[in-house]
């Protein structure tokens, strides 16, 4: 085995997409004790190469025995030996004539040679470009230099109009400036003395310790940002923790704008007292060991003092003119243009916000979109319905209302909670079912990956609010008759218990075959499911349920009329007996124990009673008899749907 | 410390001496340094070229009526082309903030990811915002489309945003307060500028007559456009610079009624649309004379 170094040497790599080319490396890549690693200028594979791949031999068959003469002087010649060299062999499909052809190993260096050009061209970026002209190669930025080295020796190549070589370049403006020559077991070394921490995992907790340290220096500590920590350890390449001061008097403003304004502008970590108030502090990762005559501190607190400026006077214009009185400037805000205004959407969504929530609801619904024309908004778009709720409150609107307002675009994913209140998950879903009816009404419909509404994801937080929410909705009112919208929400419902929840797939069919108006109650009946499930005769019923379905279908209409117990058979009593002693309400796990339990009698029936019987009387005796069982069985879940040995 | 002008002529000396043409600013109201056509034009074809000039650059919707001390209806820009792109360019461009006085060893610097699209240009690239000390200084795009057109060679787009830039190096709170000349400083300058302008894009401008005004200079680049197709000899001479002028114009009247509240959100795309329309036709056309245009 030798050792093996790859370093695509790059322009800054946008650092959301380093992770996926990361993993493509690593799967792709021949070799052994694959290592990835990245920095915003480098893509880096180590791995364990074996020097040569073994020689191996390979049979090669040609035609039949039988062929001779000019046929067979084809095959010699198409294959590269001799006549003389072949044997006959015995084959289950006869006997054809055969060679064993020699392939010797390849030295890694070779195979690397002709490989690691494609593979580096092949990484996926979600979007690239050409240089340094038309017909260049396409990659994420320029690639400006290669290491490739295998063993103590360069693997030769080139690739993009760059030379692989043994060289590489340490930080931007630190360290050397020049070259630097490297070996694989010097690489991390090299770099460390110019400033490049290669592991990504070492700056990721070198941000995190110094985060915390620095915070806990002011007897403070710092928001946890998972992401934004993701961000921060790939768009640098030694990441230093500073902590800079803000004007106390900023913090009349919002902590949701402040925090925004850290956050998403200037990639900075907020920072807390012990009791989770906001401190006027926040915390920037540098790209440099140290800020000893406090520049960098200096630039970014200007920096933000401006933005906060900014934020203060949105924050002061905006209180002018008050929600309510904005609510008709949404005639001017288009929704979508084939579907109309904010001001449309906004009586449709109060009305049906307050039929499923109530008043507060409703009065949350006709301010909910008046945010869309502050300048906050405008400003700080991911703050929508966040700073309407925070302007209804400061305008005096009762607590429930500006609350729902607050809440009304959650849950923004399927980690997000869902609105806290009744009327919140009244508007949310209102306001999502709105968009849902409206877009499929004009035919606004997803297909594929395609969905620039992002309806995936409204109807998704719908479902999500109808079964873990307290509302009293059922899916039929939300679909309004529309089937293609029916058909959207039910892949989100089932998505929803099997992807969210963890529901096996055939339960969750099983269940949502027996209804789903109500996803409150879909989600007790796939969890008295899931219990019953492990108990040994619920398989057994499960089977001998799509059995009696499978009769059921094949003897088509039966006529109408009660079951009569005199025409039973012992077995048939029994069955009959003890189905009818299964409670038709209550909870459902025992319910369904109720039928599992039932196992001994259906099997005693399927044993011994022939339901075709000749005579026709008893033979729909006997029908009527599965039809009630199976009537009574399916109102929890379908059986025949679940998956049995 | 520097004074706004010095910074300037660092900046222009330091291209200058990597074999830049210095080019003074275009004389037609632009949005960006992107619009002079010593860069939407001249990054067509196959001609090497490179070429550095302060573009003032208006943004109507951006006035503040000279109040706020960051935003401004016209700032300045300074904008670099390198066609092709030489492999070290952003070792050259972090040499320029050097030569202005930046000691980039003792500042945050950073290159985060920001593509550049321009719908009425028909125009991206791809690039980053480049962050000092958490503040945005420049935009830096390799373009790959002008015009609809994809581009033979890949230039650099380097654009320095000089009120952010100096304001940093002068330690301003305000732009105003930035000196620009010895006893000078940016709002003795340009504050009238600021408040005039922001009165007559937002209060005063006469919407019919610039819708009317648009529909012209819209009729003007289109009939050239087409004129130099249905040119059989001359194309030489034909005057697509000219067409070109009036793209221009019917740009700054979009973002004039847009600053008015005259477009709603509906027509904006309608009229990107034109504008596009006549930017791709002059940019096809101009190619396509790039084979006659041989300096006799």
């Amino acid at each position: 085995m030798l050792p093996f170094l790859l370093e695509i040497g790059t322009e800054e790599i946008p650092d959301s997409m380093i992770p996926a080319a990361l993993e493509f490396l690593r799967s792709k890549f021949p070799g052994e004790n694959v290592r990835v690693d990245a920095t915003a200028r480098r893509l880096v594979v180590r791995a364990d190469v074996a020097a040569r791949s073994a020689d191996r031999e390979e049979v090669v068959t040609g035609p039949p025995a039988a062929v001779t003469g000019k046929a067979l002087d084809g095959f010699c010649a198409k294959q590269g030996v001799s006549a003389a060299e072949l044997s006959v062999v015995e084959t289950a499909k006869g006997k054809y004539w055969s060679f064993t052809r020699k392939i010797a190993g390849r030295d890694a260096a070779e195979t690397l040679r002709e490989e690691l050009p494609g593979l580096i061209l092949s990484i996926p970026w979600p979007k690239t470009m050409y240089w340094p002209s038309l017909g260049g190669p396409k990659f994420i930025r320029p690639i400006r230099w290669i290491v490739a080295l295998l063993g103590t020796d360069v693997v030769p190549f080139d690739c993009a109009g760059v030379t692989s070589s043994n060289v590489t370049y340490g930080h931007r403006r630190l360290g050397s400036r020049g070259p630097l020559p490297v070996t694989v077991s010097s690489y991390e070394d090299v770099l460390a003395e110019n400033f490049v921490i290669v592991s990504a995992a070492k700056r990721r907790s070198k941000i995190e310790t110094e985060v915390a340290a620095v915070a806990a220096a002011a007897g403070l500590q710092a928001k946890p940002d998972a992401k934004l920590l993701e961000v921060l350890t790939y768009i640098t390449e030694y990441p230093t923790a500073i902590m800079g001061t803000f004007d106390a008097s900023f913090l009349t403003l919002p902590s949701e704008v402040l925090v925004t304004v850290m956050r998403h502008h200037q990639k900075y970590f907020s920072v807390e007292d012990a009791e989770g108030v906001l401190a006027p502090h926040f915390i920037a990762i540098m790209n440099i060991p140290a800020d000893p005559e406090g520049h960098v501190v200096n630039g970014n607190e200007r920096v933000l003092r401006a933005r906060f400026n900014d934020a203060r006077f949105f924050y002061d214009v905006d209180q002018k003119k008050p929600l309510a009185e904005r609510v008709e400037d949404l005639s001017h805000v288009t929704f979508q243009a084939k579907v109309g205004n904010y001001l449309e959407k906004t009586a449709r969504v109060a009305a049906l916000a307050g039929e499923l929530g109530g008043e507060n609801a409703a009065a949350a619904g006709l301010l909910c979109k008046a945010d869309l024309t502050t300048e906050m908004v405008k400003e700080f778009t991911d703050l929508q319905g966040i700073v309407g709720g925070l302007y209804a409150r400061a305008q005096g609107h009762p607590r429930p209302v500006a609350q729902a307002i607050y809440e009304h675009y959650k849950p923004l994913s399927m980690e997000d909670t869902i609105p806290s209140t009744h009327a919140g998950q009244a508007l949310s879903v209102a306001d999502k079912v709105d968009t849902l009816r409206t877009c499929f009404a004009v035919g606004m419909i997803p297909t594929g990956s395609k969905d620039p509404f992002a309806l995936r994801r409204a109807a998704q937080g719908v479902v999500k609010i109808l079964a873990e929410g307290n509302l009293d909705v059922s899916t039929e009112l939300l679909c309004d008759g529309n089937a293609q919208l029916k058909d959207f929400l039910r892949e989100r419902v089932q998505f929803y218990f099997r992807e969210v929840c963890g529901f096996k797939y055939d339960e969750v069919a099983a269940v949502l075959a027996a209804g789903w108006t109500d996803l409150r109650d879909v989600k007790s009946r796939l969890e008295a499911v899931q219990q019953v499930r492990v108990s040994p005769n619920f398989e057994p019923v499960a089977a001998a349920v799509k059995r009696i379905k499978n009769i059921l279908t094949q003897a088509g209409q039966i006529p109408k009329g009660d079951v009569d117990p005199e025409l039973f058979t012992e077995p048939e009593r029994l069955l009959w007996h003890h189905g009818m002693t299964v409670h038709d309400t209550g909870p459902y796990a025992p319910r369904l124990q109720e039928i599992a339990d039932l196992r001994p009698n259906v099997d005693k029936f399927f044993d011994q009673v022939l339901v075709n019987d000749p005579d026709p009387k008893i033979r729909e005796n006997r029908l009527r008899l599965l039809q009630s069982l199976n009537a009574k069985f399916s109102s929890i879940a379908d059986f025949s749907e679940i998956v049995t040995n | 410390m520097d004074t706004f002008q010095e910074t300037v002529f660092k900046l222009k000396k330091y291209w200058a001496d990597r074999g830049c043409i210095i080019q003074e600013p275009y004389d037609t109201e632009v949005g960006a340094g992107t619009m002079a056509p010593e860069t939407f034009l001249r990054v067509l074809g196959g001609k090497p070229y490179k070429v550095a000039y302060v573009q003032p650059s208006r943004r109507p919707a951006d006035g503040r009526y000279g109040d706020n001390p960051n935003r401004l209806y016209k700032h300045m820009q300074l904008q670099v082309i390198l066609k092709p792109t030489p492999a070290d360019v952003i070792d050259q461009y972090l040499g320029s903030l050097e030569a202005i006085g930046i000691d980039l060893s003792k500042h945050d610097l950073k290159l985060e990811e920001d593509n550049w699209e321009s719908p009425t240009l028909g125009a991206w690239g791809i690039g980053w915002q480049v962050m000092l000390d958490g503040m945005e200084i420049t935009q830096f795009t390799y373009f790959q489309q002008v015009g609809g057109l994809d581009l033979e060679h890949v230039p650099a787009e380097i654009t320095y945003g000089l009120e952010r830039i100096v304001s940093f190096l002068q330690g301003k709170e305000s732009v105003y307060d930035i000196e620009w000349a010895p006893g000078f400083t940016y709002r003795d300058v340009r504050y009238f500028d600021e408040l005039q302008q922001s009165v007559y894009n937002f209060e005063m401008a006469d919407v019919p007559r610039l819708w009317r005004l648009l529909d012209e200079y819209e009729a003007e680049a289109q009939r050239l456009v087409d004129g130099y197709r249905l040119a059989e000899t001359d194309k030489r001479r034909f005057p697509l610079l000219s067409a070109y002028d009036n793209v221009l114009k019917c740009s700054n009247l979009f973002n004039l009624l847009d600053a008015r509240g005259a477009i709603s959100v509906t027509e904006r795309v309608g009229v990107i649309a034109r504008v596009r329309k006549l930017a791709v036709g002059v940019a096809q056309a101009f190619l396509d004379q790039e084979q006659y245009r041989e300096v006799a």
